[in-house]
């Protein structure tokens, strides 16, 4: 029977993602490495997996890409998986790519389906922002192969946790880590707590210039909602970082989520849960957030938005 | 300092039609731009800050064909001291293991303090260049740096985990940082400025300059290889609204009311 390896991070609670993923392959024996964690997250993981190897935490008890290099190898070497799988997320970005290079394995980057070959692996994964998609394949490699998964895109039936996996302690391997964790930063509470609000107006890099954001801010007012934003706006300095919805920002809940310039990036629409009615405004028709909203118009939104708030305004009265 | 900044050439596909051509395997490129890919940008301005800081040089590299030799131009009118195109008919078709194959192989033996790559790119998305390079030159990396100082023999760098948090790491150099846009702000290059290093020879290396076996990169060499792009399914796609504005807001607004919005 096959291997697969699933490398479970510290930060993001979806290793039944990684547990669906591997099914793709069909009858496997799985295994997950944990570095760190508690007793009930190993049992956890265990009705999810056929095995869990526990490493011990890196002295500094953070994720470090070097030292769960030094941990992972070793296992790599003796287990022979046919795949490792992660997620790509922040953390995936930064241990992947060097743990594929070091063992040698093709790697699948981000990946929204997988498939079993014969003489190796399929996936789908998404170019060009989302825009098109890529099916691509490895094959016959005598190495294995390495891939990483996209948050969200592949779910467990209801059947979920019924394995009653073994939990093993591996033995910690030693390194003098060329890079070294200092401290964690949480980013200073904005004026305003977003995560709160039922309705958000989230303004992305189609809003062009920072004199168009009073579009979007009477827009908002008129709604009686929060400004959002996506990466861009915050990088451009027109928001502040707690305005930002996205994987590397905030997660929010709204019931309306209405997007105004907004391409629709896996990053940007991985902090919106909770299901909210979406409308997107954007002039781009092939525009990946139209799959993901509700409502969509495509047209300019320097029309369309001032239209919107005054409408809202004699509505309301 | 030594550092050395790999960056890349890509088309802006934000606000075009995109078409597929009939191989299947590419994009119909009748109407694109192109431009240093956006990540990349804010890492050779990271790169000329430290140059600024502690002296040294910075040499920008790019695996690809005779046009993307534009963006190390770009790059020496930004500052940078360098530029080293590497350049070869049998590099086409190569994987992003393929192009790490070949950026390893024109670092190795190198001094060299800091390698900077952007952390993605706008076209393929994939994340994977930086590290591919790190473990395969055995060097420390940080990804998806949002400060980068030099220190003597030491960088330190923050960087993005997961949930809005930051991290702060110390990295012992040489060593490989990728960099996330809103690091800095990147300088304005003019049309001058471009101008001003059009004369410059930007040296060219191919497989054989680099002692690269010509089955190792490449279409042949890819180890993941390209089968089909293909539009998204429009499955599940949003209820799209027509008419003229006005006919439009008025009926988002009704919309908007169904769903408590208003």
């Amino acid at each position: 029977m096959r291997d697969i390896l699933v490398l479970i991070e510290d930060l993001i609670d979806a290793p039944a993602e990684l547990a669906a993923a591997a099914r793709c392959f069909g009858d496997v024996q799985t295994t997950a490495f944990v570095s760190g964690g508690t007793e009930s997250e190993h049992q956890m993981l265990a009705g999810l997996f056929d095995c869990v190897k526990v490493a011990p935490a890196a002295s500094d008890a953070n994720w470090c890409a070097e030292f769960l290099c030094a941990q992972i190898l070793p296992l790599l070497d003796s287990m022979q998986p046919h795949l490792v799988l992660m997620h790509h997320t922040n953390n995936g970005l930064d241990l992947a790519p060097l743990l594929a290079a070091k063992s040698d394995r093709p790697m699948l980057a981000d990946c929204i389906s997988l498939e079993s070959r014969e003489n190796g692996v399929s996936a789908v994964r998404t170019v060009f922002g989302g825009k098109v998609h890529a099916r691509i394949s490895a094959t016959d490699s005598a190495t294995g192969y390495f891939a990483t998964v996209r948050s969200g895109a592949f779910s467990m039936p209801e059947d979920t946790a019924t394995k009653s996996g073994s939990i093993v302690a591996l033995p910690l391997i030693e390194t003098a880590p060329r890079r070294r964790f200092i401290e964690t930063i949480t980013p200073e509470a904005g004026a305003v707590d977003i995560t709160q609000s039922e309705i958000l107006v989230a303004v992305g890099r189609g809003i062009d210039d920072e004199d168009n954001m009073e579009i979007v801010e009477e827009l908002a007012d008129a709604l009686g909602a929060e400004l959002a934003c996506t990466r861009p706006v915050v990088d451009k300095g027109w928001l502040e970082k707690s305005r930002q919805v996205g994987t590397s920002g905030l997660t929010v809940k709204p019931k309306i989520y209405l997007t105004v310039g907004v391409s629709g990036s896996f990053q940007h629409l991985g902090g919106i849960k909770g299901g909210p009615f979406m409308v997107a405004i954007n002039q781009d028709a092939a525009a990946p957030i139209f799959a993901a909203a509700d409502v969509g118009i495509v047209g300019d939104l320097f029309d369309l938005v001032p239209l919107l708030e005054e409408k809202i305004r004699e509505r309301k009265g | 300092m030594d550092i050395y900044v790999c960056i890349k050439r890509v088309a802006d596909t934000s606000e075009v039609d995109i078409e597929i051509d009939r191989t299947g395997l590419a994009l119909t490129e009748d109407d694109f731009s192109y431009d240093i890919n956006e990540w990349d940008n804010f890492a050779v301005e990271a790169a000329l800050q430290l140059k600024e800081e502690h002296g040294g040089k910075v040499t920008a590299l790019t695996v690809g064909i005779e046009d993307d030799e534009e963006v190390l131009r770009r790059a020496l009118a930004m500052g940078c001291d360098e530029a080293l195109h590497l350049s070869d008919p049998c590099f086409e078709g190569s994987d992003a293991w393929g192009i790490a194959q070949i950026l390893s192989a024109a670092l190795k033996g190198k001094p060299l303090d800091l390698l900077l790559f952007g952390t993605v790119s706008a076209d393929e998305g994939a994340g994977q260049t930086g590290g591919f390079v790190a473990g395969l030159l055995d060097l420390p990396m940080v990804s998806l740096a949002t400060s980068l100082k030099v220190n003597g023999s030491i960088a330190t760098v923050s960087h993005e985990v997961e949930g809005g948090l930051e991290r702060v790491r110390e990295l012992d150099l040489p060593a490989v940082v990728t960099v996330q846009t809103g690091i800095n702000e990147p300088r304005y290059v003019s049309i001058r400025g471009i101008r001003k290093v059009s004369g410059i020879e930007i040296p060219v290396s191919g497989v054989g300059d680099l002692g690269l076996d010509p089955n190792q990169v490449g279409a042949s060499g890819a180890r993941v290889k390209l089968e089909e792009l293909f539009l998204p399914p429009q499955g599940q796609s949003a209820q799209m609204l027509e008419g003229s504005d006005d006919e439009i807001i008025d009926k988002l607004l009704d919309l908007l009311q169904e769903n408590g919005g208003l």
